[in-house]
């Protein structure tokens, strides 16, 4: 029952500041798209700009077929009449009614007959669990439980977007983990369209179908969870995505299909780059010897951080430092020395001067 | 991929889309509740303003009179030479506005100084009984303005000054010097005694804010005592002063009960008493010329004050609100302190209450025997030879009409006002940030700084004639309503603005995404989450209208008497029994109000003040 999101070349100022900056993007329908981006690069304004919450500077929203906001003809649908729910980041359940009013408010107001309404909040109190808590008030409610109660008043009215501006930011580590599986399987079931924004970076990748990475107002990559984690389109998406974060070495391409590091260089295709240049890899895709190994180079452990799963091994050969994961309680301890080896498959070069991506990893 | 070529879409579609956008800007709901509230505060506030000024650079009809050629309606310098350069200014101008000036100052600066020193005792001290201190501190205000005068007056009235002896020279059996009866001293004293709640309210709000940790700071770095509570303290209440400052001066400056009882008599003039007696002989013009000035004046004074302290204003949010751990101990003496205080305060109530119920029962004025002893101005039958024939207050129909009209008046103004705080306070908080909203903000602050006798003055010009589609309004019950609504406006809008920023703009949008409209949107979401504050704010309007005189005393007709202005009729007709009877009836109506108040929850004075 989901339905697409069109969105072009939305601009939204607030005074000097850009916002939202020509951003375009289309949402195929049943996708769970998420914004993410740091804290100020314009996720919630754009949520709020396809709610009908903002009127943007310039641009075109269509939801479907409808076209519900565009500047040039001067259009913008009310936020009531674009058959959307949007869950606020704290949850704005309204405290001087039970959770039975929260609910009905919507379908009151659609002039649904009662015993429709009393159905549909009782099946959306299922849905989320909440079935006994309809003459609750807010207040009397955990953060947890408000929170379902402010999805369960979204569900209530059907509609055919789901908006969620951080919903589970709220909530303690553990319920937000139980939280995120429900969400995924409320997605699910209902096939609404949904837009989720957040700054966690684990959150985007654990829920969405699709990533939007915004910074400053600009969209900087619209992908799957799975090219976003390995192809970041430029160096901010990299820096940005994945914990702990990607290492990036500066270097120069010297010409002879190696990257040259100054303490190192790696050999790997160049074809068709030149000058100065970024080479992104992973952590884990760093390989770590504990004897000297053809092809890998020298390091020394310069600190250890276990964590269970995996271990985090920090380690430096000059000026050059870079992290490594590694799997379970590793032996290596510090001042140990490490043999690394930088597989070719596994690097994204990025241009020095723009950050762009200018040769992919082959795996 | 080549940029897309921008295309410009035809002229006349762009003229479409703005005038789409105009009509979806004026109709959105901050918009079009700012454009309705602005209309109506110019029709209430900046309108009659200028009808006020224009009358006073017209010939009126009786000019023709005085001035041979005048003709009416024509643009005149005539009354502002009259009241500012002629044989006459001195009297009428110069002479009242410097006893306005002095009165205020006087009153304001007393005013502070008991405020101030209750304040930080019982905030800042161990005083025992600080809980007794806070709670009697704000009953005087409560009372009409004019009490404590009406009870001085019986206290210290003199035959000197032509009246009746008073209590004290009854029982001392010599005159009581005037200075002492009547003029600026007792003025200055019964205002100050009064008005000290606004000092201590504020002052204290502001000590409790200040993070003890700053004065504790300093004395670990060694300062003394009077050094923190100069360097640190000081600044810190000062934005509180000041705010206490700017309220009294212009309540003061624009008084007329006090003025009226204990001046007038002895030709004392004030600025408001002298507006007073020209409108009340038809001399309109010359009365808003006075009116104009004392406007001017109160604003130049807050201005300048604000100027001196306002950049400190910055301090007001420091600390928070943290609560007190930094007390200071006061040693053997507290008790004494305490005791001292408690007894102060209990005579400033108590002593006015007293005296003018002891004066209600004397039949022949200035003979204080038991003898004298009578109810009749009670319960008395008509007697042709006693207050002009006026039977007592519980049988006269006319005492039941004024209570009548004075607890209408306040309900209804109550009402309006409350009910227009939710709607200001929505229109400047959903704007923020936007010229339309600081606009409304700013226009409604403007009678905050009108004094309350020039405020009504300005309503006799503007509805004494049709305006519009508003028939002359002179002499209804209706006016009383507009100009208690208007003159409230300033204090409304500010406890809306507060009630709103408690209510989370998420909580509005949700209603919004949920499909609500404005209308629907104010009842089920809006009014609800803003009760306490409207139920906080209509009481405290209730009881600060039912108190009233300056702002409606040129307003009021035989027909729409109230309390207040029935009490200033009988001291002028010198039936001073029947007007003590009446401002005691005045006053239980009023503490029966406040009793009200204190059973609400949330509803408090200092919430009402906008604190
Ligand atoms: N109503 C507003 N008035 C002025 N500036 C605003 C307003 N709303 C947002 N901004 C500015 O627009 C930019 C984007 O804000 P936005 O709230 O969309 O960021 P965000 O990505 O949601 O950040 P966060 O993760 O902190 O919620 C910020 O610089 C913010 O300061
Ligand atoms: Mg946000």
């Amino acid at each position: 029952m989901g339905t697409t999101i069109t969105i072009k070349n939305l601009t939204k100022r607030f005074g000097d500041v850009v916002a939202v900056n020509n951003v375009s993007l289309t949402i195929e329908a049943e996708t769970f798209i998420t914004l993410l981006g740091p804290s100020g690069c314009g996720k919630t304004t754009l949520l709020r700009c396809v709610a009908g919450l903002e009127d943007p500077d310039e641009g075109e929203i269509y939801i479907g077929d409808r076209l519900v906001f565009s500047r040039a003809r001067g259009i913008s649908v009310p936020a009531g009449q674009r058959d959307i729910g949007l869950v606020f980041q704290n949850y704005a359940l309204w405290p001087h009614m039970t959770v039975y009013k929260n609910m009905s408010f919507a379908l009151e107001i659609r002039k649904l007959p009662k015993d429709e309404i009393d159905k549909r909040v009782k099946e959306s109190l299922a849905e989320v669990k909440m079935l006994g808590y309809e003459n609750r008030y807010p207040r009397e409610m955990s953060g947890g439980q408000q929170q379902r109660i402010a999805l369960a008043r979204m569900l209530a009215y059907r509609p055919k977007v789901f908006l969620m501006d951080e919903p589970l930011s709220n909530l303690d580590a553990r319920l937000r983990m139980d939280m995120r599986a429900e969400l995924k399987r409320l997605h699910y079931v209902a096939g609404a369209t949904t837009i989720y924004v957040t700054h966690d970076q684990v959150e985007a990748l654990t829920m969405s179908s699709l990533i939007a990475v915004m910074k400053d107002g600009v969209l900087q990559q619209v992908d799957t969870p799975d090219r976003v984690y390995r192809c970041p389109s430029n160096l901010f998406v990299a820096d940005f995505i994945g914990n702990p974060k990607v290492n990036l070495l500066e270097g120069v391409v010297d010409g002879q299909g190696c990257v040259d590091l100054g303490e190192f260089k790696v050999a790997m295709d160049t074809q068709g780059v030149e000058g100065k240049v970024v080479l992104a890899i992973r952590p884990e895709d760093i390989a770590a010897y504990t004897e000297p190994t053809p092809g890998a180079v020298k390091f020394t452990v310069y600190s250890v951080l276990p964590s269970g799963a995996d271990s985090i091994i920090v380690a430096r050969t000059g000026e050059r430092e870079v992290t490594i994961r590694v799997p379970g309680i590793s032996p290596i301890k510090m001042d140990d020395s490490v043999w690394l080896k930088f597989d070719p498959q596994m690097i994204n070069l990025y241009d020095g001067a723009t950050g762009n991506l200018v040769a992919v990893r082959k795996v | 991929m080549g940029v897309p070529e921008v295309l410009q879409p035809p002229l006349s579609l762009r003229i479409l889309a703005a005038y789409r956008r105009f009509i979806r800007w004026l109709t959105s709901a901050r918009v079009l509740l700012a454009l309705i509230l602005l209309v109506m505060m110019v029709y209430l506030i900046l309108v009659p303003l200028y009808r006020m000024v224009e009358t006073t650079v017209t010939y009126q009809e009786r000019d023709v009179l005085a001035v041979p050629d005048a003709v009416p309606g024509q643009l005149t310098a005539y009354h502002w030479v009259r009241m500012l350069a002629s044989r006459v200014s001195r009297v009428f101008l110069y002479a009242p506005l410097q006893h306005s000036l002095v009165v205020a100052t006087g009153a304001t600066l007393l005013a502070m100084l008991i405020g101030s020193i209750l304040a930080w005792l019982v905030i800042r001290t161990d005083m025992p009984g600080r809980h007794l201190v806070n709670n009697l501190a704000t009953i005087p205000y409560i009372m009409p303005s004019w009490t404590i005068a009406m009870a001085w007056k019986v206290m210290f009235n003199t035959r000197v000054a032509g009246g009746t002896p008073g209590l004290l020279e009854y029982l001392i059996g010599r005159p009581v010097p005037t200075w002492l009866a009547y003029g600026p001293i007792p003025i200055i004293i019964s205002s100050a005694l009064h008005y000290y709640t606004f000092f201590f309210l504020f002052v204290s709000a502001a000590l409790m804010s200040i993070d003890s940790n700053l004065e504790e700071a300093a004395e670990l770095a060694g300062a003394s005592r009077s050094r923190i509570l100069r360097r640190i303290t000081f600044p810190l209440v000062l934005p509180a002063l000041l705010s206490g400052f700017i309220m009294t001066f212009s309540k003061v400056m624009g008084t007329f009960g006090g003025p009226n009882v204990l001046g007038t008599p002895v030709r004392y003039y004030v600025i408001a008493t002298m507006i007073r007696s020209n409108v009340a002989i038809g001399e309109f013009a010359d009365g808003f010329v006075l009116a104009v000035v004392l406007i001017l004046f109160t604003i130049v004074t807050i201005y300048i004050n604000q100027r001196l302290i306002g950049t400190r204003k910055s301090y007001e949010t420091i600390g928070g609100r943290g609560f007190v751990a930094h007390v200071a101990r006061l040693g053997p003496w507290r008790k004494v302190l305490a005791a001292g205080v408690i007894v102060f305060q209990v005579l400033v109530i108590a002593l006015p209450l007293g005296l003018l119920a002891y004066d209600t029962f004397m039949l022949h004025p200035g003979n204080y025997s038991l003898s004298n002893f009578t109810l009749h101005y009670w319960i008395g039958k008509s007697d042709i030879n006693i207050a002009n024939g006026a039977p007592g207050v519980l049988r006269n129909p006319k005492i039941y009409s004024s209570a009548w009209n004075s607890i209408r008046l306040s309900l209804v103004t109550a009402f309006f006002t409350a009910l227009l705080g939710v709607i200001l306070g929505y229109a400047i908080v959903k704007g923020r940030g936007t010229r339309l909203s600081k606009l409304v903000e700013q226009i409604s602050f403007i009678p905050y700084v009108i004094p309350g006798i020039a405020f009504g003055a300005v309503y006799i010009s503007m509805f004494s004639k049709r305006v519009g589609p508003i028939p002359p309004l002179y002499g209804t019950f209706a006016l009383l309503v507009i100009v208690s609504v208007a003159k409230h406006i300033p204090y409304s809008a500010r406890s809306g603005v507060s009630a709103m920023l408690q209510v989370g703009r998420e909580l509005e949008e949700a209603g919004q995404i949920a499909g609500a409209d404005l209308w629907q949107r104010f009842k089920r979401i809006i009014f609800p989450l803003t009760s306490a504050g409207f139920v906080s704010g209509f009481l405290l309007t209730f009881i600060t209208t039912m108190r009233e005189l300056s702002l409606i005393i040129l307003l009021v007709t035989p027909a729409t008497q109230v309390l207040a202005s029935q009490t200033m009729r009988y001291t002028e007709n010198g039936d001073t029994q029947m007007a003590n009877a009446v401002i005691l009836i005045l006053i239980t109506l009023v503490l029966i109000g406040n009793f009200v108040i204190g059973r609400f929850r949330g509803g408090s004075l200092k919430k009402g003040l906008g604190m």
